[in-house]
C-alpha cells in the first residue's frame, strides 16, 4: 500500500467485533486505479456478452463526466486511483458449503452465517467475499417452484435474456456518479426471480464481506418479483478494520410487479473505514407492496436513500430506517418515495441515533406528481442524541404537485432526557441500563418490524455501539 | 414508644436548586411501621424535598444527611438508593415511549433484588398486585406512562410500589389529580403495601388522602423547614384554618437558617 486514502486517523469502534481480516493471497487482483482497460479486463475475466461490456464502458464515461456530489457527506478524501476495483479470492461460486475454501468458510463461521442456514431459518443463502460471490444456495422446494437465487454474474451467464430485460431499467447508468461507477465495474451481488404467485415465506439472505485492503466492492443486485409473488431478502455486511479506507458502492434494483410483496432488509455493519455510497430503488406496480428496512450502524460515511417509485394505482411503498452513528461516523440516510400514479400510499419512518461525537442525518424526498390524486403519505422522522457533542440533522423535502392528497409529516429531535434517566434510575436501573432502555424504546417501532432473529441482532449491535459511548 | 431504631432519618437537610436554598435544615425520623405526612402550601419545598431524597441530579444537598437503616444515602446515585430500599412515587411520572411497562417492571424488580427474577414468579407477583389495584392485565403491555391519564400514571406508581417492596416510600403528591374513586384505590394500594417493616412519608398539599391513609405523625412544612408537628388531628386543624396561621411562625426560622 502506497499512500493512504485518508490522512485522518481511523477511529475504529473499539467494540467492533468483525474487524479481523484473513491473510489471503488473492487469485486475481487488478492493479489500483480506474480506466477503460480495467473495465475491459473485468468484462474479459467474466467472459461477458458484448452488450454488457458496452454498457460498462458507457457508464464509465458517465462516471468521468459527472462531478463529485457536494451535498451529504465529505467525499473529497476518496481517491479513485487508490482503489482495487476487482479482487477475486477464489475461482468458483459454490453451491455446496463444503466446497468453499476453508479460509473463507472460517470467516463466515466467525460471522455465524452457515449456522442460520443449517437451522432452517433461511430459505437460501448467498455470500460475497470481496468482488465475487463465493456461495449461493437455495432450498430445493423453492428451486422446483422456479425461484432463482444466484450471483448476478452467474445469472448473466445462465439467464442472459432475463438479466438484459431488467438490468439498469430501474436505475439507469447515468442516474448518479456512484451508480455510474457501479455499472462500470460491478461484480457480484444477488439475482432473484420469483415466478408469479410463488410465496417465499422465510427470508433469503446474502452476506457481503470486504476482506482486502484498499478495495472497492461494487455488487449489483437485481430482484424481480413477478405478479402476486412474495419475497423477503436480507443482507448483512462487515469488513476488517484497516488504516486506510475502502469503498462500497452497490446498486440494488427491484421490480415489484402487480400484486407482489417485496421486503428488503439491510443490516449494515461495515467497519469505520468504509465509504458506503449505495443506490437502492424499487418500482412498484398495481397493488404491489415494497418495503425497505434499512439498518445502518457501521461505515465512516454512509449516503443511502432507498427509493420506491409507485407506478400504478394501489401500489404501496414503505421505508423503515434506523441509523446509529458513533465516534468518527457520519450516516446520511433516508428515503425517497415518488407517487407517480393515483391512489398510491406510502409511509416513511426514520429513527436516527447519534452518540460519542457521531453525526446522523435524515434526508428524504417525497414527490407527488400532478394527477396522482388520492395519494396518502405519512412521514415521521425522529432523532435522538445521547450526548452534547453528537449531531443530528433532518432534511425532509416534499414536492407535492397535486392538490387532492393526504400528506402527514412529523419530525422530532431530542436528547436522552435527564427526567427519563432519573425516573428509570429511581427504580434501580443503572445509568447504562437506563440509557439502553431509552434507546431501545426509541428504535422499537422499527425493530418490531424485523423478523425475531434480526431484531435481536440489531438490538445487540446498537448496544455494542453504545458500550463505548456511555461513561 | 418503643426503642426501635429509626428506619429513615433526615438530619438537618439543606437543599438548593440553581443556587437557591429551598430546604432549610429539615429533620425528621421514621420508625418501622410508621406513616408520616408532610403537609405544606405551594412553594414550601415539598417537591424539592421528595426529589432530593431520591438523589435527583438537579438538586444539590448543601448540608445535613439522609440515612436509611443507619447508613448515609446522601452521596448515592438514585439507582443505588432504589436498590437499598428507597422509593419515590413521582408527582409527574415521565413517559418512556417504546419501552413496555412489563419489560420495565421486570428490570426494576430484578435490580431491586440484585438478581434476575424468574419469569413465572414475576408473572405471579405482577398479576397479584394488578388485581389488587383493579388494573387490567393489558395495562402492562403499554409503553411506560406513554399516553396514560393522570389517574393511570398514579396507579402505575402504586403498582411499582407494590412490586418493588421498598423499606421507605416517599409519596410526592400522589393524591393530586385523582378523582374520588381513583383516590380510594390508590390509598388502598398504599395501605396494602404498608407493614410493620416499612415506613411511608406522604408529601401532600391537601388533607383528603389522609382520610384513607392514616398518618401517625403530621408535619407542617413552610419555607423549607418543619414548623409544627403533631398527630393526625393536626391535619384537621390545617383543613379548618389553612396554612395561614403557621406562615407567621416561619419567617424568623427562615431568616436564621
Amino acid at each position: 500500500m502506497t499512500t493512504p486514502a485518508s490522512e485522518a486517523p481511523v477511529s475504529p469502534r473499539s467494540e467492533y467485533e468483525f474487524g479481523f481480516h484473513d491473510d489471503v493471497e488473492a487469485l486475481v487482483k487488478l492493479p489500483k486505479g480506474l480506466s477503460r482497460e480495467v473495465v475491459n479486463t473485468i468484462s474479459d475475466i467474466k467472459e461477458e456478452p458484448e452488450w454488457m461490456r458496452k454498457l460498462r464502458l458507457k457508464a464509465l464515461d458517465h462516471f468521468n463526466a459527472r462531478p463529485m456530489p457536494e451535498w451529504g457527506g465529505d467525499l473529497s478524501d476518496i481517491d479513485f486511483n487508490d482503489i482495487h476495483y476487482y479482487v477475486r479470492a477464489t475461482d468458483r461460486d459454490e453451491s455446496a458449503w463444503e466446497d468453499v475454501p476453508d479460509y473463507i468458510k472460517d470467516t463466515y463461521d466467525k460471522l455465524g452465517i452457515p449456522e442460520a442456514e443449517k437451522q432452517g431459518l433461511l430459505a437460501g443463502v448467498g455470500a460475497q467475499y470481496d468482488s465475487e460471490v463465493v456461495y449461493h444456495n437455495i432450498r430445493e422446494d423453492l428451486e422446483e417452484k422456479g425461484v432463482l437465487f444466484l450471483g448476478t454474474d452467474q445469472a448473466l451467464r445462465e439467464y442472459p435474456d432475463l438479466v438484459k430485460e431488467y438490468f439498469t431499467t430501474v436505475i439507469p447508468p447515468n442516474d448518479n456518479k456512484f451508480a455510474a461507477l457501479n455499472t462500470a465495474v460491478w461484480s457480484g451481488g444477488s439475482f432473484i426471480y420469483v415466478p408469479p404467485g410463488v410465496h417465499v415465506d422465510i427470508p433469503l439472505q446474502a452476506y457481503f464481506r470486504i476482506n482486502s485492503e484498499d478495495m472497492g466492492q461494487f455488487e449489483r443486485t437485481l430482484i424481480i418479483a413477478d405478479e402476486g409473488s412474495q419475497i423477503h431478502y436480507v443482507e448483512g455486511c462487515t469488513a476488517p478494520i484497516y488504516s486506510s479506507d475502502s469503498l462500497h458502492s452497490a446498486v440494488v434494483e427491484i421490480i415489484c410487479k402487480a400484486g407482489s410483496n417485496v421486503r428488503y432488509t439491510t443490516i449494515q455493519n461495515w467497519s469505520n473505514n468504509v465509504y458506503n455510497l449505495v443506490t437502492k430503488r424499487a418500482t412498484a406496480y398495481r397493488d404491489a407492496v415494497m418495503t425497505w428496512v434499512d439498518g445502518n450502524l457501521g461505515s465512516k460515511l454512509t449516503m443511502k436513500y432507498p427509493a420506491v417509485y409507485l407506478m400504478e394505482p394501489g401500489a404501496h411503498g414503505e421505508v423503515l430506517s434506523i441509523a446509529s452513528a458513533g465516534q468518527g461516523q457520519q450516516l446520511d440516510a433516508g428515503a425517497k418515495i415518488v407517487h407517480a400514479a393515483p391512489n398510491t400510499t406510502s409511509v416513511i419512518t426514520s429513527k436516527s441515533l447519534s452518540m460519542d461525537g457521531g453525526r446522523s442525518s435524515y434526508r428524504g424526498l417525497l414527490k407527488v406528481y400532478d394527477g396522482a390524486d388520492g395519494c396518502r403519505s405519512n412521514v415521521r422522522c425522529d432523532a435522538l442524541m445521547l450526548d452534547e457533542h453528537s449531531r443530528s440533522d433532518t432534511y425532509p423535502v416534499m414536492e407535492i404537485d397535486e392538490k387532492k392528497v393526504d400528506i402527514g409529516h412529523e419530525a422530532t429531535v431530542s436528547k436522552v432526557g435527564d427526567e427519563q434517566l432519573f425516573y428509570l434510575m429511581a427504580r434501580g436501573l443503572s445509568e447504562e441500563e437506563a440509557t439502553k432502555m431509552i434507546v431501545n424504546g426509541f428504535v422499537e417501532p422499527i425493530i418490531k418490524s424485523l423478523p425475531l432473529e434480526y431484531a435481536v441482532e440489531m438490538n445487540r449491535l446498537i448496544e455494542l455501539q453504545m458500550e463505548g459511548s456511555i461513561g | 414508644m418503643t426503642a426501635t431504631p429509626p428506619l429513615f432519618e433526615i438530619d438537618d437537610l439543606r437543599v438548593s436548586v440553581a443556587d437557591k436554598q429551598i430546604v432549610n435544615g429539615l429533620t425528621l425520623s421514621l420508625r418501622p411501621g410508621e406513616v408520616h405526612a408532610i403537609m405544606g402550601p405551594n412553594g414550601s419545598g415539598k417537591s424539592t424535598l421528595a426529589n432530593s431524597l431520591m438523589g435527583h441530579p438537579r438538586y444539590t444537598v448543601t448540608g445535613g444527611d439522609v440515612r436509611l437503616q443507619g447508613e448515609s444515602v446522601a452521596e448515592m446515585a438514585p439507582d443505588e438508593r432504589a436498590r437499598a430500599g428507597l422509593f419515590l412515587a413521582f408527582q409527574y411520572p415521565t413517559d418512556i415511549p417504546g419501552v413496555s411497562m412489563i419489560n420495565f417492571l421486570r428490570r426494576a424488580m430484578s435490580a431491586r433484588r440484585g438478581e434476575e427474577i424468574p419469569v413465572r414468579e414475576f408473572r405471579q407477583v405482577l398479576n397479584d398486585v394488578l388485581g389488587r389495584l383493579q388494573m387490567d392485565e393489558q395495562f402492562v403491555r403499554r409503553y411506560v406512562n406513554d399516553g396514560f391519564s393522570g389517574g393511570e400514571k398514579k396507579r402505575a406508581e402504586i403498582l411499582q410500589l407494590g412490586l418493588l417492596q421498598p423499606l421507605v416510600a416517599v409519596m410526592d403528591e400522589t393524591d393530586s389529580g385523582l378523582d374520588i374513586d381513583a383516590l380510594r384505590i390508590v390509598s388502598e394500594g398504599i395501605n396494602t403495601f404498608h407493614s410493620d417493616d416499612n415506613a411511608i412519608l406522604l408529601i401532600t398539599h391537601y388533607q383528603r388522602i389522609l382520610r384513607y391513609v392514616q398518618p401517625d405523625h403530621v408535619h407542617v412544612l413552610i419555607g423549607g423547614r418543619i414548623v409544627e408537628s403533631g398527630d393526625a388531628s393536626l391535619a384537621e386543624v390545617l383543613e379548618r384554618d389553612g396554612y395561614e396561621p403557621f406562615m407567621e411562625r416561619t419567617s424568623e426560622g427562615v431568616l436564621t437558617s
